[in-house]
């Protein structure tokens, strides 16, 4: 779930838009190298953001009675790094904004910065600590998916709490009833992403090896 | 491999099921989260109006079911066809490894 069109003001909009645009050029710029460098990977790229892509538009039900959807950057972020899953993520985000009125093109920049930056980045970054710790394959990939889809509505969360602090509570009272609407519920949700991402690394480390053969995510030799 | 992923899949599928059953509201909606977000945006500041909106909506929920179903089926049968061929490749390679020497050099 996203940030819906218009309601962010227009300064918050252009400021998140601001803090979005370097990822997103560095973004274009790891997926031109990588595609340039292992044309072998274009496939399993275009795999990523198509798993991206029936992940949020999966709408599931959570213990808090209300409905919202996984991220699917996790994957991506994994397998080629969080730069790559900026421009996918930023391209279903596009989609849902212009055919689905999901999202917004005016929240365009902020929607980027949760799903597309701040999610695959704490993917990225958790999957290898993770490993570095010696953790096995399968818990690094599921806490890297459950953590990234958690995160990037921590940040829907934080992105609301700024433009509407709460009368009474300020920022943090604010914090506290956007989080239950969009962190809290997005629990279970982080949770099914993981199992599913992990159903999807455990395929590729049968079938798609060949095609990850420049990339570390099976360094180390852990199944 | 395969019966671990189905008990991954399973155990997905039980967590996805589990509100349905049990939730921590009382008369749950199942209704969107952004759409709660809009609410409590109201209540928070009552002045606030959305200074733009969706260049484009779709006519009826029909419709924006239809083009989330699309989604999902574009995204699903693109991951089939990657691992379908994925799949058949490595089948193939395996064949000829176990077929005459002479044609070995194909595989790389």
């Amino acid at each position: 779930m996203h940030i819906m069109e218009g309601f962010l003001p227009a300064a918050h909009c252009a400021g998140w838009a601001a803090a979005s645009a370097p990822f997103v050029v560095y973004g274009g710029w790891r997926l031109t190298r990588i595609v340039r460098e292992h044309p072998e990977a274009k496939l399993l790229i275009a795999a990523s953001g198509a798993y991206c892509f029936v992940l949020s538009a999966l709408k599931i039900p959570s213990v808090t009675g209300s409905c919202s959807h996984p991220t699917g950057t996790g994957l991506g972020a994994v397998l080629f790094g969080p730069g790559v899953m900026t421009i996918l993520g930023s391209i279903v985000l596009l989609f849902q904004a212009l055919l689905l009125a999901h999202g917004g093109l005016t929240t365009l920049g902020a929607n980027i910065f949760s799903m597309a930056i701040v999610g695959p980045w704490v993917a990225w970054g958790l999957f290898r600590l993770v490993r570095t710790l010696g953790g096995s394959l399968a818990v690094g990939v599921f806490l890297a998916a459950a953590f990234g889809n958690l995160a990037t509505y921590v940040t829907t969360s934080m992105q609301l709490a700024i433009a509407f602090p709460d009368p009474v509570g300020g920022f943090t009272g604010s914090l506290v009833k956007f989080g239950t609407i969009f962190a809290f519920t997005q629990v279970p949700l982080a949770i099914i992403e993981g199992l599913l991402t992990v159903v999807a690394v455990n395929m590729l480390s049968t079938w798609g090896r060949d095609d990850l053969r420049g990339f570390s995510v099976f360094a180390g030799g852990a199944r | 491999m395969a019966g671990r992923n189905a008990v991954l899949l399973l155990a997905a599928a039980a967590v996805a099921a589990l509100p349905m059953i049990f939730t921590l509201s009382d008369g749950p909606e199942f209704a969107g989260a952004d759409d709660q977000a809009k609410t409590l945006i109201r209540q928070i500041r009552p002045d606030y109006e959305p200074w733009f909106s969706s260049v484009w909506e779709p006519p009826s929920v029909e419709v924006q079911s239809l083009l989330f179903a699309l989604q999902a089926a574009l995204g699903a049968g693109f991951l089939g066809y990657y691992f379908g061929l994925r799949r058949a490749r490595a089948e193939v390679r395996r064949g000829e490894g176990s077929a005459p020497a002479s044609r070995s050099h194909a595989a790389h």
